[in-house]
């Protein structure tokens, strides 16, 4: 079957969610660019949007009317071309409309699992719960007599075990899109020794198609990028209990969180990411990498203590931040959670100690934001990396020891073969996490 | 004869040109902020003035200036199209607004695209040569950032022929200027034409830098003429022009007094504080015709051949102008139309240093439509304000030098692709 005709009939598993919902929008483009091709014209796309709950799936079809109105604003100059025939189209506001209500005309919100039985290609985005992705997986593999094709999101569970277990017989593949999908130019994607060829090409079209690029990752739990992350939370978590020895929690929670952020000049500290990414998923990713890596122990004895006391970070309906190790006002850091406590203790009863003790931040730093529009970023990273170096301040020492880390989980994410070259994993760590620079540098 | 035949007479020297019967003058200028993207009040998901309040804060520091409501027998409003930007029409009805006396007075609307401003001037200068009104109050206006810049390229299409507009550019009229560019490059070179475009933008960003009411005045970006020969990207925008090459959308007011000898004389103003208004030219082309010759602006040429003979003086005596240059392109286009240089020579013009402040012509002293900012409406009002500021030596660190054997500005303000034109000529008193 041809790349379009496989695209007829698709199907979005847990497509309310925060990743399903972006992998069925870029989809229903794809599917909507694909209708105006000449020759596929005639062609119906359908495009099942499968979740639990009909309040979510209402929810979703309004976020999916407002990115199609805002696609077809950014791409108006193209789709005035593809509206060429349409006489009754002349301004952009009516062929933005038309856009937006084609692309919607796709979409089928659904509710129960049958849905997915006619399709030809199956995208999953459920939540990290090995099971229930296998009994799913394994539901529709039975009912559908299309050999459908499994591209799962899964960021952490072997591919090769999930085929196995839902006896996919080498028809699935990992693709496993950034958060949020719409927006996260990267993809990692995951053959297994059993993957079909022809699922790698029509990936491969697909990605471009929908305008993003991937790195690829061996099959090993946790991939590239939770590979790297949940050995970064790890690593600072052991900081975290060394400051301990001269601080309280909660400075020790500032504080590495201000080396990972300011330091290191990085979008977030790590533990700011972790509350962005919820502490319950990050603690579901460990307890699905736990089994497949042996020689490590991949817990997080702090992220378990926030979540014994319901401490979940995450984000809001609307896109803010719920509280988590962090209290949140209008998107800044206000306090800390103490988990002996059980409260949070605001940041500014000792943010001054902190900051006195880390010590200044070298010369010629810059914020994140500011260096990574920076046509010259990478010699003011150099400048900025050698002031570090030099720096004999603590918290330019906690830096470099970060830095050291930061190359070492880099170093034996290759070296374990979970990525294929340093250029990969750098890639991840730049276009998937927003980091300035790769773990792999010659900065320092 | 009627009254308004006898406001013209023919020059002796020249049939085709006329004079002006009546002595008219300008007063009493003021622009407000040109608001949008640059400006550091401005975000878009933020309340911010609407049409009515640039035009009472405009309109009453005019008004303040000649001596309150009471003086003003007139009233003219330009504004392109807020029927639609604003869903707002009747616009004369805000002349009360401003000010409570100016209720029951005549008061009218003007439009002309880009060119309204023009029209609302020439409208109360000829308000004045008609002697039905001594004092009038010319305020041109246009809140445009009230919709994406992608539907406002459906509101101002319609400077256009609506009927050209299914087949035309989805940014219409960058596109219209566009493909004026791509045959000029082809005529006559793009690398040169690409760096004069470059180089106008650099001159109209350095202007509005010194005057606190330009889009452009914070712009503190390095580069600017690099980052003005950025390539055009054909997949996002149009073939030959890049974001630098056009004027933003622009929120804004602009007005100004036009008074008779008697009207000054009632406002108590002195004649050292306006500036006569020499030479008027007014043109019209086919709407529903394509451009002649794409890299000529032929309507330009004939409005301000008309506005120079009817001030009866050279472009040389001119010691400032303000041209339309919705486009740096269009900036070329004019510097040609208007003589300064020959077809094909208006990049060696501007890339000789010409054009800038401290040029043999200084052009668009405060930015222009590029750098000072481009509320369609107001646009012409504006252009008359600059010129009254320089030539009445009002115009802080944009003042440019007026030579005493050049005490001439002109202004060119064109609405749609060359359609309609007002040129005008001021002398300072």
């Amino acid at each position: 079957m041809k790349y379009e005709e496989k695209l007829e009939n698709v199907t979005v598993m847990g497509a309310a969610g925060k990743m399903g919902s972006g992998i069925l929008y870029l989809t229903a483009t794809e599917m909507a660019r694909q209708k105006f091709i000449p020759s596929n014209k005639d062609r119906e796309f359908v495009l099942y949007a499968l979740d639990t709950s009909h309040k979510a799936l209402s929810g979703l079809m309004t976020y999916i009317r407002e990115q199609a109105w805002k696609f077809a604003e950014k791409n108006i100059v193209s789709l005035r071309k593809f509206y060429q025939d349409r006489a009754d189209l002349i301004d952009n506001e009516q062929i933005i409309r038309q856009y937006a209500q084609d692309l919607l005309s796709i979409i089928r919100p659904v509710t129960r699992i049958e849905s997915a039985f006619d399709s030809y290609i199956i995208f999953e985005a459920i939540s990290e719960n090995p099971d229930l992705k296998v009994e799913l997986m394994s539901t529709i593999n039975k009912n559908n007599r299309n050999k459908p094709w499994f591209f799962t999101n899964t960021s952490a569970i072997p591919i090769s075990w999930l085929d196995e277990q839902a006896k996919l017989n080498g028809r699935i593949m990992g693709v496993h899109f950034y958060n949020p999908p719409a927006v996260q130019k990267l993809l990692e994607v995951v053959k297994t020794e059993n993957t079909r060829p022809e699922l790698s090409y029509f990936v491969a079209d697909y990605i471009k198609n929908i305008g993003k690029i991937f790195v690829p990752s061996y099959d090993v739990a946790g991939f590239i990028g939770n590979g790297y992350f949940m050995r970064d939370i790890i690593f600072a978590e052991k900081k975290v209990e060394e400051l301990k020895q001269d601080f309280s929690y909660v400075q020790a929670i500032y504080m590495v969180n201000r080396i990972s952020q300011d330091f290191l000049i990085r979008p977030m500290g790590i533990f700011q990411l972790v509350d962005y990414v919820g502490i319950d998923v990050v603690q579901f990713i460990m307890s699905v990498m736990k089994p497949h890596v042996s020689k490590e122990n991949i817990q997080s004895p702090l992220i378990d203590q926030h979540l014994h006391d319901i401490v979940k970070g995450g984000q809001n309906p609307d896109g803010s931040q719920k509280d988590g190790i962090f209290k949140y006002e209008k998107g800044q850091i206000t306090a800390v959670y103490d988990p002996g406590k059980k409260r949070y203790v605001p940041v500014s009863e000792f943010r001054d100690e902190c900051d006195e003790y880390l010590g200044e931040l070298p010369a010629d730093w810059q914020p994140w934001r500011k260096i990574n529009r920076n046509p010259e970023k990478d010699e003011i990273l150099k400048r900025y990396f050698e002031n570090l170096r030099l720096s004999k301040k603590p918290g330019a020492q906690l830096a470099k020891e970060y830095l050291t880390r930061f190359r070492e989980i880099a170093s034996d994410l290759v070296k374990n073969k979970v990525a294929f070259k340093f250029d990969d994993v750098n890639a991840v760590i730049i276009h998937g996490f927003h980091h300035a620079y790769g773990p792999v540098n010659e900065y320092l | 004869m009627s009254q308004l035949s006898l406001t013209f007479v023919k020059s002796s020297e020249n049939n085709s040109s006329m004079k002006l019967r009546r002595k008219v003058y300008m007063v009493a200028g003021y622009n407000t902020i040109s608001m949008g993207t640059g400006r550091s009040e401005f975000h878009p998901k933020k309340p911010r003035p609407d049409l009515e309040d640039y035009i009472k804060e405009a309109g009453e520091i005019v008004l303040n200036q000649i001596g309150g409501a009471k003086n003003v027998d007139e009233c003219v409003i330009a504004n392109f199209i807020a029927s639609r930007y604003n869903k707002q029409a009747n616009l004369a009805a805000f002349f009360p607004y401003i000010d409570p006396e100016l209720a029951y007075k005549p008061c009218v609307r003007v439009e002309g695209a880009c060119a309204t401003g023009g029209l609302g001037l020439a409208t109360g200068i000829k308000s004045i040569l008609a002697e039905t009104a001594d004092v009038v109050l010319v305020l041109g206006v246009e809140v445009q950032n009230s919709v994406k810049a992608v539907y406002g390229a459906d509101i101002l299409s319609a400077a256009g022929w609506y009927k050209e507009r299914k087949e035309g550019h989805a940014h219409f009229f960058p596109g219209k200027f566009s493909d004026r560019a791509g045959v000029y490059f082809k005529k006559y070179g793009r690398e040169n034409t690409r760096k004069a475009m470059a180089r106008w933008y650099y001159n109209a960003i350095e202007n509005a830098r010194l005057c606190p009411t330009a889009q452009e005045f914070e712009n503190a970006q390095k580069n600017l003429e690099e980052l003005a020969l950025t390539e055009p990207n054909p997949r996002m925008f149009v073939d030959h022009l890049n974001v630098y090459d056009c004027s933003k959308v622009s929120d804004g007011a602009s007005a100004i007094a036009i008074v008779s000898e008697e009207g000054l004389k009632r406002c108590g103003i002195n004649k050292k504080d306006a500036i006569e208004v020499v030479g008027m030219g007014q043109a019209e082309y086919d709407l529903t015709k394509a451009p002649e010759d794409p890299v000529r602006l032929k309507t330009t040429e004939k409005a301000v051949k008309k506005a120079l003979d009817m001030a009866g003086i050279t472009r040389d005596q001119l010691a400032t102008v303000e041209c339309h240059d919705c486009f740096t392109i269009a900036a070329i286009l004019a510097i040609e139309a208007m003589g300064f240089a020959g077809p094909g020579e208006g990049p060696d013009f501007i890339l000789a240093g010409h054009t800038s402040r401290d040029g043999k012509i200084p052009f668009n002293t405060t930015g222009g439509l590029i750098g000072w900012g481009h509320p369609t409406g107001a646009t012409g009002v504006h252009q008359a304000v600059t010129l009254w500021e320089q030539l009445t030596g009002r115009s802080g660190q944009s003042q440019v030098k007026i030579p005493a054997g050049k005490p001439y500005g002109m202004s060119v303000n064109m609405g749609g692709d060359d359609k309609t034109l007002v040129s005008l000529v001021y002398k300072k008193c």
